[in-house]
């Protein structure tokens, strides 16, 4: 059977379950009682379990094994969630990854994990109390018996009552061909076809562990059926890959001998957990617990919990395909023809006065423009893609510097283009790093400084212009400006004189020189002087800035700006002459109309009054040339004020044409930094317009 | 012996020029052409090539020859070359010629040495027809028209 095409469907899932582990766990360190959350997460452990089981990953199916063991315990009211257990689901969390990650890369998803397994262990064994020991126990009797097995009390008074009541029990002994290859799969068949005719009281080994291939060739089921002998036995051999199927009927008789076998062993296991109830006498919560896992649990297994789990997930899978982004480009500019040729029906519709036509044309254009929008977004991405290995980061570097830090994020579902998202991680996980290690403060500092000990530190990110912004505030001690600089003179970055009349932003800005660091002393998350001018060479290679504001005491900000290769902004369209030019939206402040006698003349440039200030006014037909529009002079002009920073400025145009949502293109390799031009874009009637840079005009 | 590669015909002028077919992507009427401003003067702007913003140069202008007003032969090839897509504009292309690349001859020196750069040879067709071959990535090589326009100024 060929194992390729579900690989990547695997490693797909694999991915979302070990992020949505992620997330729980840290959902449930903030709330360690709400066993909701424990449900969720030992679903999404259990359906990996299952998964990479079913691709012969053992490994990783084993270490899942254990950490489900860890959480039924806590599920069922047997565990209390603490520090230890904490952590060392944590670990096995990341060993899991590294584990999924290899075989992404073509390995056999192999890893040593003994010690994870071995501490797991000991968390199931019982350094949390005997209830851990019966459940231990209750396993490891099961796994004991091979072809024999045990009832307990529950199942077996299930079976007295059918065979009271006239219903058959059988006794079914299954085993699957050697040469099988996913026998988990023809045993959940079996399973499949018993449950649709009847129900299964018990087997051995148990539903979950057939599920991850943990049985030989054959397992055993005691099974309360609606059909009779030949039937059920019909039913089951016609199931393909079965070798033999062997069905006993169970009556009365049996089943007090079985009974009887297996009284010694019930006594035991009462014995043990009446020794659990005593000793968990003090903790109420707990009592309970015990008797549901004795009145729940045996039903457990008769119903298959993997479904839950698998079916919520492909819900899941169900809604995103993954599509090669090729393809999108084509998609893209198959599109762009398509307006073209839209554009020209129109034309002809209305030249041809065709009542029909017209109204069909019109349909055409309200389609074509819901089809515009979808096909634009396609390509984008939420930055959640990237932020959401960031909490479990902090926490784990909080952690091991012993710092409480509150990570707070927002605009997570701010839209980026894909290549830009690709690319972000690392540099952003370089200044979350270096704000938790170097920004906020150990416990006692802030205590000592009035503030409350848990650190924040806020990730923001949003759309502005045709740039995201992504903020890293922390509120820890801030950036020393007469440590910067008197490392930077030591370093020879600038000279002592030179340093007094530096201002601060410029300071800061030293941060990101090679070679620099101002922590006092080396530690392995970050100071050793490589990173941040990582971070900004990696940055600016991808056409964004970032920027560093800072108050001593109370903080600083790290503001990356970048720029959307592909992306959709508001613009407005303009003419000069007889061409069309778009500007940003986000950078004009208003539109005006300015009468040309009140232009004045200043020292050689032009100026209007704005408001209370005064500020330069240029003609963009000056600027570029423009071939001027042989419209007699007016004695007015339609003016655009944009801004940049702090500073304001006038653009003369010819006339407005009005406000589009434009998709941003490059002019190609070929044509590369044009004066005022950032980019071009196609109109709805297959013309290019030129993006106008405001900031680049803006000196 | 040298293989054999096909080659697009076009003439700017009289003269009859040539570039490799696996380097054109396509040959398009001309259609609109926005203008970039404060670029070469041989750019003559950006087209839409199919949702894909391509700029387009004139070849005339970029050999130094005298442009003319396009008329309905004219037509821009669209050539690829280094991941850069580029459209040339010519007085017409309406040929497709098998030919060995043991007849291309070294341009001849005497034109000097930055014109040749990017012509990689003259080709005899025929009996009397004179192929000019095109070396692409230099017709592109913006350092050369930098040097150009230096030594003109």
């Amino acid at each position: 059977m060929e194992m390729n095409q579900y690989l990547s469907m695997f490693i797909d899932e694999s991915t979302d379950h070990l992020q949505s582990l992620n997330d729980n766990m840290m959902q449930l360190e903030n709330n360690p009682d709400d066993i909701s959350i424990v449900q969720v997460i030992f679903r999404s452990a259990h359906t990996l379990k299952g998964m990479s089981a079913t691709m012969g990953f053992n490994d990783l199916a084993s270490l899942t094994h254990q950490m489900e063991n860890v959480l039924d315990l806590v599920r069922n009211n047997e565990l209390k969630m603490n520090e230890f257990i904490f952590d060392t689901l944590f670990k096995s969390l990341d060993a899991l990854e590294t584990m999924v990650q290899d075989i992404t890369q073509g390995g056999e998803g192999k890893a040593d994990v003994s010690h994870i397994v071995a501490a797991l262990q000991s968390i199931v064994r019982g350094d949390y109390g005997q209830a851990g020991a019966s459940n231990e126990a209750q396993i490891s009797g099961a796994q004991n018996t091979t072809t024999e097995f045990r009832l307990d009390e529950y199942q077996y008074a299930v079976l007295e009552q059918s065979i009271n009541t006239g219903l058959p029990v059988f006794y079914l002994d299954v085993v699957i061909r050697e040469d099988c290859v996913l026998k988990g799969v023809r045993a959940y068949m079996v399973f499949n076809a018993l449950e649709e005719n009847g129900e299964v009281v018990k087997s051995n080994p148990s539903v979950q562990d057939i599920e991850q291939e943990q049985f030989d060739r054959s397992f055993s089921v005691y099974y309360i059926s609606k059909i009779d002998q030949e039937s059920l036995y019909q039913l089951i051999s016609s199931i393909s890959e079965i070798e033999r199927v062997h069905i006993l009927p169970v009556d009365e008789e049996s089943l007090i001998q079985i009974s009887q076998e297996d009284e010694q062993v019930n006594e035991a296991t009462s014995q043990i957990l009446q020794a659990v109830r005593e000793t968990a006498a003090t903790a109420a919560p707990v009592v309970q617990a015990a008797k549901e896992a004795v009145s729940v649990r045996p039903s457990a297994p008769s119903k298959p919990t993997a479904s839950t789990g698998s079916s919520s997930s492909s819900n899941g899978g169900s809604r995103t395909i993954r599509v090669d982004i090729d393809r999108l480009d084509v998609l893209m500019n198959l599109f762009s023809e398509l307006l073209i040729d839209r554009v020209r029906l129109e034309q002809l519709a209305s030249d041809l006065k065709s009542q029909d036509l017209t109204e069909t044309v019109e349909h055409m254009a309200r389609v074509s423009g819901d089809l515009q929008n979808i096909v634009l977004k396609l390509r984008m991405v939420p930055i959640d893609t990237v932020f959401n290995r960031f909490p479990r980061m902090i926490r784990d570097l909080a952690k091991s510097l012993d710092k409480k830090v509150d990570l707070v994020i927002t605009g997570a579902d701010t839209e980026l283009d894909r290549t830009v998202i690709e690319e972000i991680g690392d540099p952003l996980v370089h200044l979350l790093r270096n704000a938790v290690d170097h920004g906020i403060e150990s416990i006692a500092e802030r205590l000592e400084a009035g503030k409350s000990d848990t650190g924040t530190l806020e990730l923001r990110a949003f759309h502005s212009g045709n740039s995201v912004f992504i903020e890293i505030q922390d509120d820890g001690k801030g950036i020393n400006r007469e440590k910067v600089l008197k490392t930077a003179i030591k370093n020879g970055v600038v000279r002592a004189d030179e340093a007094n009349a530096m201002t601060d932003e410029q300071v800061y800005q030293l941060l990101f020189a090679p070679g620099f660091s101002t922590a006092d002393k080396v530690s392995d998350i970050s100071g050793r002087g490589v990173g941040l001018d990582v971070v900004k060479s990696k940055i600016l290679s991808l056409g964004g800035n970032v920027t560093v504001d800072s108050n001593w005491g109370s903080g600083s900000k790290f503001s990356v700006q970048l720029p959307l290769t592909l992306s959709i902004i508001a613009a407005m369209l303009v003419r000069v002459g007889e061409e069309k030019y778009a500007l940003p939206l986000s950078s004009i402040v208003e539109t005006m109309i300015v009468e040309h006698k009140n232009i004045r003349h200043v020292h050689g440039s032009t100026m209007i009054d704005y408001r209370e200030s005064v500020i330069p006014i240029v003609s963009l037909a000056d600027v570029f040339d423009c071939p001027k529009s042989s419209e007699v002079e007016k004695d007015t002009s339609d003016v655009i004020v944009i801004r940049k920073g702090e500073r304001l400025a006038a653009f003369m145009v010819d006339d407005f044409i009005g406000q589009s949502e434009i998709v941003i293109k490059t002019l190609g390799k070929y044509l590369t930094n044009i004066y005022g031009i950032s980019g071009a874009t196609i109109l709805g009637d297959g013309q290019v317009a030129l993006i106008i840079d405001p900031n680049a005009l803006v000196k | 012996m040298g293989e054999d590669i096909k080659v697009i015909v076009f003439a700017l002028g009289t003269e009859e020029y040539g570039v490799e077919v696996d380097s054109v992507k396509t040959i398009e009427r001309l259609t609109p052409i926005t203008r970039v401003p404060k670029t070469y003067h041989f750019v003559k702007g950006v087209i839409n090539l199919r949702g894909v913003v391509v700029p387009v140069i004139d070849l005339r202008g970029r050999f130094g020859l005298p442009e003319t007003a396009h008329t309905e032969h004219t037509r821009i090839i669209i050539v690829n070359v280094n991941d850069m897509e580029v459209g040339f504009i010519v007085d017409t292309a309406n040929d497709v010629i098998d030919l060995n690349t043991d007849l291309i001859e070294s341009p001849p020196e005497v034109v000097g040495g930055i014109k040749a750069k990017y012509l990689r040879g003259v080709a005899k067709i025929g009996n009397d027809r004179l192929l000019i071959m095109l070396n692409l990535p230099e017709v592109l090589n913006k350092q050369e028209i930098i040097q150009l326009e230096d030594m003109g100024e």
